[in-house]
């Protein structure tokens, strides 16, 4: 598999470093139910047979978190920006 | 005809050259053939049949093939730790020197013990191991598994590691084309004459693939002739590269292929400074599979006898390699291609006794050729036995009329059809499909940016390869961004007839006798694929793998299909409701050291070394490894122990002043308006107060509640901090900062960098420390006690040169950290230690720190595992409860509060002179050593030199509450206990008068 | 009918005419008492044990495929229980007595092979760890020793121990772990089963979950619906999706792991060895191939293929750990799917929905839980709730914070 780095240009998978689902967004930590959110944020998944969105790091590049969408049961990249740049919540 | 001392070796013909002999040795005995041979064709050209034997039931075996389908032509090919088993002969190169020897044999090839296992084969069909073998239960792994491990088994791995080296290397191209055939050469001049930039794959070591083995002419001139103009042609183009002897052996995502290089297994050793094998990645836009295709056998009686061959290998033994693979010949097959192998067989002049096809209707074709040349034709017959021990004599067939009739030969050529070579299709999970009209598995859903030209497609015909494989090289080259003109060749060759391909597949010989095998390797046989569709594994995976079917080397090539075909007709459904089985990488086997590339030995994973290493080998430094890292273990005087080198070191710290060297912790260096807001947010614990010039002892927890990491962090300015991590979370922590702040929290205005590399950092420690310092470091900085107080940062100079000075310890010592620009870090120890000669100064290693460490109780690798809280470590106090943090949260969970969770202790075994060992566990005394008595274990120890003794540090379950109890230190795994009493982890100056001194 | 020497001698003399089937080729009914979802090895296991042990035969168990086709026939064939956690300890040496006793229970050969495993250490933390990890085995009574360089040499000359980047000083060895015959743990539970009239049914894929007034009903398949009054899920690598037509979402993400196996060679490896300087782990099968894999591919993927950097990967660690095997050839290359849990560790018990019962998230373990596995889901769905050996095994335990975490590595699957 090859990723393009928006910053970098494509390059081989193992350059980069997976982190999981990007869909999760950190609970608000003073909400009054924030425990049983954090519980979903960390450890519940959709983990979708299709098109996944999904964090990667440029780990051995760039170092930039990237959020990838990316159909987990062919491979295909459907589009790849940096984290940073997503539009916040 | 043939020459005197190559019996079989024609007088003319062929691309061996004759003038150029090789010798070489088969099982000890010395041979000759030519170069341009394989060992296969040599031993043929000499009139060895008899090769091998096959695995079960070590059944005679000879060559029935010329490619890398070979099933049963297996040597063990050179000696000592060069040999490599299981080498198919077909594909072996010939080489002056070359040594082979048979293999899976005992005593010897021809008269082998084990063939027993063909007379008792009745009672050892497939999965006859499921039913017995079971009692008595403890006999199987001391009686049947070691009898059954050795029969199986073929060659035997070299006796010693590996003496050659193995290279990896990456090439980026438009169009990769794989294989160099007919289709193939056509893709790479197409897409070539472009521009485009063009890699050629070829497996075999000359390019022309079916063009070298068939008789053929294209515009007019021989096959041959047109591969050189046109491997000329393509030699001459800078964009193309054609590489030889490398098998594309798999596909990968994103358009990535594997290829194996072999460099040098053509030569007797390699040439200096070259690899064995290189295996390439290569990056392609488009590739074009242009792998040719497979001869299908045919299974009746006793079908595996050597001189059973197929027919395109006797073709290609004869055109290319100028061998008569026999005297006398009878062909058997179900297409056209018969015409042509009795065309090249008559010319090579082989005796034919008759032509055997099994078609109802006459075929013109074959009965026109059967006809010139005066040889028997049998329409509609079969060939049902053949018969002979250690080469074939005779084959019985059963006529149209139903007589059997038995014919006398030496060579039998047979054709089932052709299987189209797609295993790099499916390598992406595509599915072939069965074509009802081509009868043959054709390429499915196909990876991304792939076609397939030549016999691949499932048309073997000479011109419709040279067409397809123009055509896909063009569109290739075009989806790339190129134009051209598509390029055509007119041409006919001898192999032609065989895709007119048979209306109905001929899978196996109906009332054959004796054993008819499907897979020649593995011995599976036809009854074999009916016993195990009446066992119920009627799916085609299910009976592969009751079978072992395709299990072999050859990775099923002359089987998987046949069996499909079989399992159908027994249950009478059609092929392609069976399912197909699915091809995997790599399409060859490929030797583990191609893949390992230089990755071995002392290269195995890169070293990292501190900037100040050069010095500490001066000093007779042991070093060991930390994660990536060599670290200084121990700097032991002639006549030391590692303990007595140790405790040296520590009481010299403690008596005065030691160095070690600490350039490995992680350093993090945070810059920018947001730095202090995400730091917070990083640590458990409070940053918000830390002023410019002061440092902090920060705990860092993962979001689910668990420590991760600890470490000092500095503060400059409000803008600018410094962190330090531990050795072996430094890239951890890394990344999750990264994360943190790119993903979590994007609004932060902050920068992070690992400076790890660029300060060489040295931890200054005893109570001589800052006398040692002050003639270091730059007279304008004060540094003494109160004006440079514990936990004190400062930006620095030494001699000039920028360095990091903070008063932090590990030891328990008035100690200091000092960092420098990395490529200073040799210089500074230098410096460092030079001028605290007149303190009797010492180096210390990771064992004296540890020790050090323990005896202050300071946590490390050992409690910092992963599976410790803030609590747990006598650290929850440290946990702000006014600002929110990574961790804070899931921390709440109940398991963490859990008052009952084991917690850091010290512990002191009761006899002093007994030691505890990290590992063992606790036991409450009295209380029998299981599990359900486990109350934690003993997480670091050491001996104390100041204490006299040993001490540890442990995890007990209510620790806090339980010093002064005895508990027992079980290591039953090291057979020793001792009584244990629980105190402070402080075993050293617990008021931590020491640091302030 | 029976396997003996006596049958395979008598068939032997009849050409093999007279063997039935292994299991009959059920159609499926309307209605039965539990159905499972999955008919790999620890769905048969389930059945098996449902049927043996709570006499409950009014079972299907539904493959969408074939029986065995996911990863009970795609693993290394590793069971052992060297495990540091009470849970895992208690819960795998259970089934590695199930495994002891398992050919003579279902009269089937699956060859378990006690030849022994051996962790190897590189350093002096890494044994005190696993110190920690044989001392808490031995604790449980499970069998393990602490080998140093020298014995480690002598059983395994062939390992590099001169020229490595990271030396070998000694290793955890238990030796009753070893390997088994991986696709006949399925046909001889799927036998046993049948024998006691479970109904498999292959070709059968489940396509939703009835629930009816908070309670399941049954199951839709390609086949027509059939009612139940418990449903088993067994799907590992499909966990999430078959969980998701129950409404649970799961803690749960699915990963490939490769396996390698060579050219048929003469015995070289006698027993499980794990390099502990990389994620590598080989054995050699009774056919003669050396069985070996690494590391997960690390990211999501229901594709059954892996990467090729994996493969590099894995191959450096061969090499580093055994010198002589560069000019052995790598035969085939595998991915499986495997359901990655947040902790490592696997989840066996209820669910919110009555009448569901998850077994799931094996992470790479679970082809040697097999028997325990099926034993303990087995218990769960006759008595509805959880026997002690799988009561931590909670799908609930992240919320609580009862993790079962082995190595320490928290909430990311592609550490475990």
């Amino acid at each position: 598999m090859r990723i393009h780095c928006p910053y970098c240009g494509e390059r081989g998978v193992e350059e980069y470093s997976y982190r999981g689902d990007a869909t999760v967004r950190r609970p608000d930590a003073n909400g009054p139910d924030a425990l049983e959110r954090f519980v979903e944020y960390l450890h519940l998944r959709d983990n979708p047979a299709g098109s996944h969105q999904e964090f990667w790091q440029h780990l051995h590049g760039c170092r930039a978190w990237l959020v990838v969408q990316r159909d987990v049961r062919t491979h295909a990249i459907e589009s790849v920006i940096a984290a940073s740049r997503r539009v916040a919540r | 005809m043939m020459t005197e001392t190559q019996p079989f070796r024609l007088a003319t013909g062929g691309l061996v050259d004759r003038a150029a002999p090789l010798n070489f040795s088969f099982d000890g005995r010395a041979i000759t053939g030519f170069a341009g041979d394989t060992l296969a064709s040599a031993l043929l050209a000499n009139g060895v049949r008899l090769v091998g034997r096959s695995f079960k039931y070590h059944r005679p075996r000879g060559i029935l093939s010329a490619g890398v389908e070979e099933p049963n032509a297996l040597v063990e090919h050179r000696s000592g730790s060069r040999r490599e088993p299981n080498s198919r002969a077909t594909v072996l190169e010939l080489y002056d020197g070359l040594v082979a020897t048979s293999q899976n044999r005992w005593p010897s090839l021809r008269c082998d013990l084990l063939s027993v296992n063909s007379w008792v084969s009745s009672f050892i069909a497939a999965g006859f191991y499921y039913k017995t073998f079971m009692w008595p239960a403890s006999f199987w792994e001391r009686i049947y598994e070691p009898m059954i491990r050795r029969a199986a088994g073929l060659g035997r791995t070299a006796p010693a590691h590996d003496p050659d080296t193995y290279e990896k290397a990456t090439a980026f191209c438009d169009v990769l084309v794989i294989g160099g055939g007919p289709a193939g050469i056509a893709a790479a001049v197409a897409a070539g004459r472009t521009g485009a930039r063009v890699i050629l794959c070829d497996e075999d070591f000359v390019l022309g693939g079916g063009l070298l083995g068939d008789k053929a002419d294209i515009d007019g001139g021989s096959g041959v002739d047109w591969t050189r103009t046109m491997a000329g042609e393509l030699a001459a183009m800078p964009e193309v590269s054609v590489m030889g002897r490398t098998s594309v052996t798999g596909v990968y995502d994103g358009g990535v292929f594997g290829a194996v290089q072999r460099v040098s297994d053509h030569l007797p050793e390699p040439l200096p400074h070259q690899p064995r094998l290189r295996f390439w990645r290569i990056v392609a836009r488009r590739s074009i599979l242009a792998a040719g295709a497979i001869e299908r056998p045919i299974a009746f009686g006793n079908n595996d006898r050597p001189g059973v061959m197929l027919a395109g290998s006797v073709r290609t033994y004869i055109n290319r390699y100028g061998v008569a693979p026999g005297r006398r010949a009878v062909i058997f097959a179900n297409n056209d291609g018969a015409a042509g192998t009795l065309d090249d067989l008559a010319a090579a002049g082989v005796d034919v006794a008759a032509v055997v096809d099994s078609r109802d209707g006459s075929s013109a074709a074959v009965s026109v050729a059967a006809a010139r040349h005066g040889v028997v034709m049998h329409a509609g017959a079969m060939v049902t036995q053949a018969y002979g021990g250690h080469g074939l004599r005779s084959v019985e067939i059963l006529t149209s009329d139903r007589q059997r009739e038995r014919i006398s030969c030496d060579l039998l050529a047979m054709s089932g059809g052709w299987n189209p070579t797609i295993h790099l299709t499916s390598h992406l999970s595509g599915r072939p499909r069965w074509d009802e009209a081509a009868a043959a598995f054709l390429p499915g859903s196909l990876p991304p940016g792939m076609t397939v030209a030549g016999a691949a497609t499932g048309n073997a015909d000479l011109n419709a390869c040279l067409a397809s494989g123009a055509a896909t090289g063009l569109a290739a080259a075009h989806d790339c961004g190129f134009s051209g003109r598509l390029p055509s060749w007119r041409g006919h060759g001898s192999g032609d007839g065989q895709c007119h391909q048979p209306v109905r597949p001929l899978w196996r010989v109906p009332g054959a006798r004796g054993k008819a095998f499907i897979d020649f390797q593995s011995d599976v046989t036809t009854d074999d694929i009916d016993l195990s569709v009446r066992e119920g594994f009627g799916a085609a995976e299910h009976a592969k793998r009751y079978t072992a079917l395709g299990m072999a080397t050859d990775q099923g090539k002359t089987s998987n299909v046949a069996a499909l075909g079989i399992l159908a007709e027994i249950t009478g459904t059609d092929i392609a409701s069976r399912g197909t089985t699915t091809f995997r990488p790599p399409y060859t086997p490929v030797a583990i050291g191609a893949l390992a590339g230089h990755a071995r030995g002392m290269d195995f994973h890169p070293r990292r070394l501190s900037p100040a290493h050069p010095f500490e080998t001066e000093q007779g430094a042991v070093f060991v490894e930390a994660g990536a890292w060599l670290r200084a273990q121990y700097y032991p005087r002639p006549g030391e122990t590692w303990l007595q080198s140790a405790e040296r070191e520590v009481r010299t710290v403690r008596g005065g002043a030691g160095i070690c060297d600490v350039s490995t912790l992680g350093k993090i260096d945070i810059q920018g308006p947001d730095a202090r807001a995400f730091i917070e947010r990083i640590y458990c614990n409070n940053f918000a107060g830390l002023k410019p010039g002061r440092a902090r002892y920060g705990l860092m927890l993962r979001e689910d509640g668990f420590v991760l990491d600890d470490g000092v962090t500095m503060c400059f300015s409000d803008t600018h901090f410094v962190m330090s991590t531990t050795t072996a979370n430094a890239p951890v922590v890394m990344q999750h900062m990264e994360f943190h702040h790119q993903c979590v929290w994007p609004e932060l205005d902050v920068q992070l960098t690992s400076v790890t590399e660029q300060w060489a950092q040295f931890s200054v420690a005893g109570p001589l420390s800052r006398e040692l310092l002050r003639r270091v470091v730059d007279r304008q900085h004060d540094i003494a006690n109160e004006a440079f107080p514990f936990m004190s940062a400062a930006q620095v100079t030494v001699a000039g040169v920028t360095a990091r000075l903070a008063r932090v310890s590990f030891s328990g010592e008035l100690a200091y950290e000092i960092a420098i620009p990395a490529q200073y870090g040799d210089s500074l120890l230098r410096e460092l230690m030079r001028q605290g000669e007149a303190f009797g100064v010492c180096l210390y290693g990771t064992e004296a720190l540890a020790i050090m460490r323990i005896e202050k109780g300071h946590v490390a690798g050992g409690e910092l595992n992963g599976h410790t809280t803030a609590a747990d470590l006598g650290l929850g106090k440290m946990m702000s409860a006014k600002k929110d943090y990574v961790g804070r949260i899931l921390a709440q969970r109940p398991a963490l509060r859990d008052p009952e969770r084991p917690t850091l202790v010290g512990l002191l075994p009761l006899d002093h002179g007994s030691q505890v060992r990290a590992g063992a566990h606790l036991v409450a005394s009295g209380r029998a050593a299981n599990l359900e008595n486990d109350e934690g274990y003993v997480t670091s120890s050491a001996f104390s030199p100041m204490l006299g003794r040993w001490i540890a540090l442990g995890l007990l379950a209510s620790g806090n509450n339980r010093t002064g109890e005895i508990v027992r230190a079980c290591d039953p795994l090291r057979g020793t206990e001792s009584l244990v009493e629980i105190c402070s982890p402080q075993f050293y100056d617990p008021t931590g008068e020491r640091l302030h001194g | 009918m029976r396997y003996s020497i006596i049958s395979v001698l008598s068939q032997g003399l009849r050409g093999q005419k007279g063997w039935t089937r292994a299991w009959r080729d059920a159609e499926p009914r309307p209605q039965y008492d539990v159905v499972i979802v999955g008919g790999g090895g620890h769905g048969l296991a389930t059945a098996y044990y449902l049927a043996k042990e709570h006499g409950i035969s009014n079972i299907a168990v539904l493959e969408k495929s074939y029986i065995g086709s996911g990863n009970v026939g795609r693993n290394t064939t590793i069971i052992r229980s060297n495990y540091l956690h009470p849970a895992n300890a208690r819960f795998y040496e259970w089934s590695l007595k199930l495994w002891e006793g398992l050919e003579q229970d279902l009269n089937y050969n699956v060859m378990v092979s006690q030849r022994g495993v051996l962790n190897l250490f590189h350093s002096d933390g890494q044994r005190d760890a696993f110190a920690r990890r044989g001392n808490a085995m031995r604790l449980n009574d499970i069998d393990a020793g602490l080998l140093d360089e020298a014995e480690v040499r002598r059983l395994l000359p062939y390992l590099d121990f001169d020229n490595a980047r990271f030396p070998i000083r000694g290793g955890l060895l238990q030796p009753r772990g070893g390997t088994v015959r991986h696709d006949a743990v399925a046909w001889g539970y799927a036998r046993g089963a049948d024998r006691r009239g479970v109904d498999i049914i292959q070709n059968c894929e489940v396509t939703g979950i009835r629930i009816e007034r908070g309670r399941v009903a049954g199951v839709e398949t390609n086949r027509g619906f059939i009612r139940a009054g418990k449903v088993a899920l067994c799907c590992a690598g499909n966990s999430s999706q078959v969980a998701t037509m129950a409404g649970l979402r799961l803690p749960i993400e699915s990963h490939v792991m490769q396996a390698f196996v060579t050219e048929s060679v003469k015995p070289l490896v006698d027993m499980v060895v794990t390099f502990g300087a990389g994620h590598f782990y080989i054995s050699q099968s009774n056919r003669g191939g050396l069985v070996f894999g690494g590391d997960i591919d690390g990211y999501n993927s229901y594709a059954q293929r892996g990467n090729l950097p994996t493969v590099e990967a894995v191959m450096e660690s061969a090499m580093a750990l055994m010198p002589g095997l560069g000019r052995l050839r790598v035969l085939r290359q595998w991915g499986g799917l495997m359901d990655m849990s947040m902790d490592g560790s696997p989840i066996i018990g209820l669910t919110p929905v009555e009448g569901i019962y998850l077994n799931a998230g094996w992470c790479y373990g679970g082809f040697k839980a097999t028997p325990a596995s099926g034993w303990c889901f087995a218990w769960t769905i006759a008595r509805n709730q959880p026997h002690e050996l799988n009561a931590p095994f909670r799908l609930d335990r992240f919320a609580s914070g009862h993790v079962i975490d082995e190595k320490g590595a928290g909430a990311q699957p592609n550490l475990h």
